[in-house]
């Protein structure tokens, strides 16, 4: 093992992935100090290829709030938000960035730059009231995409049938005016060349994601779908588009590759294979992870990783001769599969549990986020039923310490271990660890 | 004779169990818990042995359970209160399927396979509604004794509908419907109807399949009984040792490793 942590390969994606978050926060704080205004997107339909294209700073808000949670500094800035009148009940991530724009655009990591334009899509309905804030607070001018989502469970269409060709040019439409509206925001003519440059590594980014999560299929598994994939999806939302993004996860394949081919695990005692579903609890971000990892559970996948990278995890490619039809294309598709593993989380599980081994099914409904937490409870018994896995129901939070309790969640999941493992060995001896 | 001991130290109070090698009960002890968790855990134990007429020396294996588990400085190990309640229920009633348990701060709905293995469990979150607290609260409210409770709900004609879902404010709304001139038994069974749907709904989530076994300290209030009983629409287990089933269960998992250890040696 220790031979094997020194080698040049081991984590490299994870640390590679930390310098790329800082570089990104840096870029913001440079563009935010020199007065720049930036686009603030969604993970969701982001449509960083266009924004690349106007050579705009990106900002994620979701991502730049969660990582208030994580430094274990959202509690001030979501006090502050509910004595302003937010309520406690809404996004804790609205709630934490309000606190940052109230303050002039100051979060931990450095300086944001005011939001000079703001893209929403219907993915989730607080996207376009957290909009709305900035717009009052601001006068944001804002464009949102709205994209056509299925409309029943397993009834997507697909490339030639009629209804899809409708809709694609309904969103085909919709990002035409968004190039008129960046256009007069920013003063630029557009590129397509530009484009075509950031379809092209956005081409890059997506192929390598799709071989990185297929890879975990590998017993033991390659990385945690919660503590090492929330960190490649970060880099795989804010350098989306770019020749950073493209390398990181080229580059990352390469690390999964090699630990695939060599039987190395991203963990030593790999003992149960998990699957997550929901949002992670960053306020306690490294201890929710232990609390599995010390029973040698590791979550081989996780919704998460599906739609907060706004569905670029299928791993579709442009089609570069066409940019905009093509762009229309896999944004419908993307954001729309991206709306269906938080509504329909179960067919994840379900569409990998034998090929990943998953043995246990962890459900995370949070607080402030009803949009994925909606239904959980429901879906849990579908797929008990469905499938029979054991799975766990915790309810925390995604940004509020207060509704964390770490001594009930401690108790639920070495419960939930112990009766995995009376399962697994049909006795009661093995329960004690 | 061997001997092995469960520990169980709840919110409220601290429960421990002595069974010798037949896994019959041979000393127990309930104490309350207080503010000193580790004394509650050492304590109750020393009375439990004596009780049994034993020394710690006697003893080859103990573990610790409930929220205070890993006070239990004394115990080879620790195990959830919740599979120890699983196992307790299914040592006492074979043919258990699910568990109730109600304790001072939680409620706890355990679904069991027929061979005793968890499937499911699921239990009440950040707040102590539809748990003992809840009770607490309304004795305090009406300054009744806790054991009294039951038998007083028992005698309501005219139930109130108590609507908070906090415990904190039940007190309130107990204090407004005494005002309003209802009668105590009448508040207190509205009281119970309250805990009882609230633990039927924890019941859904994991399924009600009989036998039903109910266990933790609010077992022993007949008034919960019948009320559940009546709302379910069957007649769950309920055992003299309702209370000690944590302990119980944690007594019967440390008796597992005196017998593996015992298989290994011969």
């Amino acid at each position: 093992m220790k031979e094997m942590k020194d080698h040049e390969l081991w984590r490299r994606g994870n640390r590679e992935g930390s310098e790329l978050f800082k570089k990104w926060f840096n870029n913001l704080n440079e563009a935010a100090l020199a007065g720049e205004h930036g686009a603030y997107v969604f993970v969701m339909g982001s449509l960083a290829e266009i924004l690349h294209s106007f050579e705009m700073p990106i900002i994620f808000p979701e991502i730049t709030a969660l990582q208030t949670a994580v430094r274990h500094e959202a509690a001030e800035l979501l006090n502050e938000a509910e004595d302003h009148g937010y309520s406690p009940d809404i996004c804790g991530y609205v709630k934490a960035d309000y606190a940052i724009q109230a303050r002039g655009g100051e979060h931990p990591m450095g300086q944001l730059p005011r939001p000079g334009l703001a893209i929403l899509t219907n993915a989730c309905n607080t996207y376009l009231k957290w909009g709305e804030m900035w717009e009052r607070m601001f006068k944001t001018p804002l464009f949102t995409l709205d994209v056509p989502g299925t409309r029943e469970h397993g009834t997507q269409t697909w490339q030639g049938d009629e209804q899809f060709e409708k809709e694609r040019k309904y969103v085909l439409v919709q990002i035409q005016e968004l190039i008129k509206t960046c256009e007069e925001v920013t003063g630029r003519s557009f590129d397509v060349e530009k484009l075509r440059e950031a379809m092209a590594y956005s081409n890059r980014m997506s192929a390598a994601w799709k071989k990185i999560i297929q890879l975990n299929h590998s017993r033991p598994a390659v990385f945690n779908a919660i503590s090492d994939g929330t960190a490649y999806l970060g880099v795989n939302n804010v350098w989306r588009g770019t020749l950073e993004g493209a390398e990181y996860f080229e580059r990352l394949l390469e690390e999964k590759q090699w630990m695939h081919d060599n039987g190395i695990g991203t963990m030593e005692n790999e003992e149960h294979r998990l699957a997550f579903i929901g949002v992670p609890c960053y306020p306690i971000f490294r201890e929710f992870s232990e609390l599995f990892t010390n029973w040698g559970g590791i979550f081989v996948t996780s919704t998460y990783m599906w739609f907060a990278s706004g569905g670029n995890n299928l791993g579709f490619q442009y089609d570069l001769e066409d940019p905009l039809a093509s762009l229309a294309e896999v944004t419908l598709i993307h954001v729309r599969d991206a709306m269906d593993s938080m509504f329909h989380p179960h067919d994840i599980v379900v569409k990998n549990m034998e090929e990943m081994g998953i043995e246990g099914v962890v459900y995370h409904p949070i607080k402030s986020c009803r949009t994925t937490s909606t239904g959980l409870a429901d879906n849990r018994r579908t797929l008990m039923e469905m499938t029979g896995l054991p799975s766990l129901f915790i309810e925390s939070d995604m940004m509020d310490k207060r509704v964390v309790s770490v001594a009930q969640m401690k108790n639920r999941i070495d419960a939930f271990f112990e009766g995995m493992r009376m399962r697994k060995n049909s006795n009661t001896v093995e329960v004690l660890n | 004779m061997k001997y092995s001991a469960g520990v169980d130290v709840g919110s409220t109070q601290t429960k421990a169990v002595v069974i010798d090698e037949n896994l019959k009960i041979v000393g127990r002890m309930l104490i309350d818990t207080g503010s000193d968790v580790t004394k509650a855990a050492e304590h109750s134990y020393e009375l439990a042995l004596e009780d049994a007429g034993l020394s710690a020396e006697d003893v080859s294996f103990v573990v610790g359970t409930g929220y205070g588990r890993y006070k239990v400085n004394f115990g080879d190990t620790q195990v959830t209160e919740i599979s120890c309640h699983g196992r307790g229920a299914i040592h006492m009633f074979p043919n258990t399927r699910t568990v109730l348990d109600m304790g001072g701060q939680d409620t706890k709905a355990i679904s069991l396979s027929s061979s005793g293995e968890i499937i499911d469990f699921c239990m009440n979150d950040k707040c102590a509604a539809g748990t003992g607290r809840f009770l607490g609260a309304a004795a305090n409210a009406l300054d009744i004794p806790l054991p009294e409770l039951g038998p007083t709900a028992l005698k309501a004609t005219r139930p109130v509908r108590i609507s908070t879902t906090c415990t904190v404010f039940a007190e309130t709304e107990i204090l407004s419907w005494l005002g309003k001139g209802k009668k105590i038994e009448d508040v207190l069974m509205g009281v119970h109807q309250s805990i009882s749907a609230r633990s039927i709904g924890l019941l859904r989530r994991v399924g009600i399949n009989e036998e039903l076994t109910f266990t933790g300290g609010v077992a022993n209030n007949r008034g919960m009984v019948e009320v559940l009983n009546q709302n379910l629409g069957l007649e769950m287990n309920v055992s003299d040792n309702s209370h000690y089933m944590g302990a119980l269960g944690a007594a019967l998992f440390a008796m597992d490793q005196i017998v593996v250890v015992k298989e290994v040696l011969n």
